[in-house]
């Protein structure tokens, strides 16, 4: 019994058509133009991951640009949305700077633009 | 004393930037950046998503890393700019009218200007939806603005009209920030953002695109309580008896770009109708000599690291047009041919050296069909194409010696197979 999902990566703006094939031996993933699709379509079967990105409050009431420091299960977004949205971020931030350690394990929440202290 | 810079760039956003450490790799030196914001990197400040920069450097950056990369390099090289600064006017023989806080309305010389104003969004206004003027309508930019700068919520219950990218990436942000939007819709039988924009902002959150559907009527009277949505039909005209009504808030549009070509037309700069910016040759120059542009105030691009290297073209030819002077040219026409929209550049100047990528989009969905370039009978090139969409620009390279065989005007054109 074998079954097949069809779907659109996500990695670049290409936006390849992938098909895979789920049989008794895994998956065989068909239509990817590169690595990243294939990996792409196998967290996409078994747990589909995206980078969020969002923004974190300063503490002079500004905004900073932030993002998650790798790919976290998708279904969690909403979630996580809902805890970075209680942090307070310090000044100065830039680019790169850990905001939230261990957002979920082993993924920080980190900065992608540069605020000053004013 | 009217201070005067060797090349002037209009606009810090990604063209202004690109083209700037360019030309000073080019050799210029005496360069300056006038941007109208408090901060250089233009709309890339605001498009907090990720994405940007696959191509360029191999990773995929947030709009203000992908900037940030470019502004570091401004600083590195120590190339002046001018914040909270607008340029007014720019002659043809650039002069530019300037105005900050600071000095007031002043004026500088110019040997060589790169226009990189970039574009802004079609506005509502530009649709004729019928309705009064309650709040609660934006365009997708502005609610992006709001959003992402400002840290506003715009609404709690949206529909958007139009499926560009901006309005599928505020789909997926005002979802993450705890809105509801109940539906996007397309006046086209295809949505014109990118693949994975509909998959990650749109399926992803389980939003419902409407194709061919369009925003028949806007109701409210202080505030919008809700749209009329329509189906439309082949000729886009709304079908009577096809309406959907939803109840919400707020009202997000994403119809378009325009590139903003306000100060080029006043230095008598010719534009194309087609691209609604300059009419270029391959080094970026316009009709007028010395003015040069670049990124989307030219063309509106898909990619930011296609504005970043176009821009490079122009910051290098205007390094080169003020170290070592005007050339003479020998041009030749490119033009677009059947089911092609526009192709740039629009003249290819034969005395200048090198390979030409042409840049073109075609006019609507084609399969499996074949993009030919040629110049009177001698067909210059050709490219099989599965799938060829208006919302995806597509390049082919002329090569110099394709160049050189050339007699008259180019032309592009795209057939269907089996036709």
């Amino acid at each position: 019994m074998s079954e097949i999902i069809r779907l659109t990566c996500i990695e670049c703006p290409l936006g390849c058509d992938i098909e895979v094939t789920k049989n008794e031996n895994g998956l065989d993933i068909k239509g990817n133009s590169c690595p990243r699709g294939k990996i792409y379509a196998q967290n996409e079967i078994t747990m589909p991951k995206r980078v969020l990105t969002t923004t974190v409050r300063c503490e002079n009431g500004g905004l900073v640009a932030v993002k998650t420091s790798a790919p976290v299960n998708k279904s969690d977004l909403l979630d996580l949305m809902q805890v970075i949205n209680k942090c307070v971020a310090k000044l100065p931030v830039k680019i790169g700077d850990v905001i939230i350690k261990d957002l979920v394990e082993g993924v920080n929440l980190i900065a992608t633009d540069n605020r000053e202290v004013k | 004393m009217i201070t005067s810079y060797d090349i002037v760039i209009i606009g810090g956003g990604p063209a202004g930037l690109a083209a700037a450490i360019s030309a000073y790799d080019s050799g210029a030196r005496n360069i300056v950046i006038v941007e109208r914001d408090e901060r250089l990197g233009g709309i890339l400040n605001q498009c907090i998503h990720n994405g940007f920069g696959l191509t360029r450097f191999k990773e995929s950056l947030t709009g203000p890393e992908y900037s940030g990369r470019f502004i570091e390099e401004i600083k590195k090289r120590n190339i002046s700019y001018l914040l909270n600064t607008a340029v007014l006017s720019l002659t043809k023989d650039k002069q530019l009218t300037l105005i900050n806080a600071e000095k007031g309305i002043f004026n500088v010389k110019a040997k060589a200007v790169i226009l990189a104003m970039g574009c802004r969004e079609r506005s509502k206004g530009a649709l004729n939806i019928a309705g009064s003027r309650p709040a609660g309508i934006f365009s997708a930019g502005t609610a992006q603005v709001y959003l992402n700068l400002k840290g506003y919520l715009p609404g709690k219950r949206v529909v958007i009209l139009g499926s560009g990218d901006i309005g599928l990436i505020m789909a997926r942000r005002m979802t993450l920030e705890g809105a509801k939007v109940l539906a996007v819709c397309e006046l086209m039988p295809y949505s014109s953002g990118l693949k994975r924009n509909i998959k990650q902002c749109l399926e992803d959150f389980d939003i419902p695109l409407y194709l061919s559907h369009t925003i028949t009527k806007i109701e409210g009277d202080k505030r919008v309580s809700g749209v009329v949505v329509s189906k439309v039909d082949e000729n886009k005209k709304p079908i009577p008896g096809s309406e959907i009504h939803f109840d919400c808030d707020t009202v997000l549009f994403s119809v378009g770009l325009i590139p903003e070509n306000e100060l080029s037309t006043g230095a008598s700069v010719e534009l194309s109708p087609k691209t609604k910016g300059a009419i270029v040759y391959q080094n970026r120059e316009t009709k007028v000599e010395g003015i040069f542009a670049c990124g989307n105030v030219l063309q509106v691009h898909d990619l930011v690291d296609f504005v970043s290297e176009e821009s490079e073209i122009a910051g290098k030819s205007a390094a080169d047009y003020v170290l070592n002077g005007a050339k003479e040219k020998n041009g030749i026409a490119v033009n677009a041919g059947m089911n092609i929209n526009y192709v740039l550049p629009q003249i290819i100047d034969k005395n200048q050296k090198g390979h030409v990528k042409l840049f073109f989009r075609v006019s609507n969905t084609f399969k499996d069909c074949v993009i030919k370039v040629a110049s009177g009978d001698e067909i210059l090139l050709t490219k099989k194409k599965k799938v060829a969409v208006p919302g995806e620009m597509e390049t082919l390279i002329l090569t110099e010696e394709k160049i050189a065989l050339s007699q008259g005007e180019i032309k592009v054109w795209l057939e269907e197979e089996g036709i």
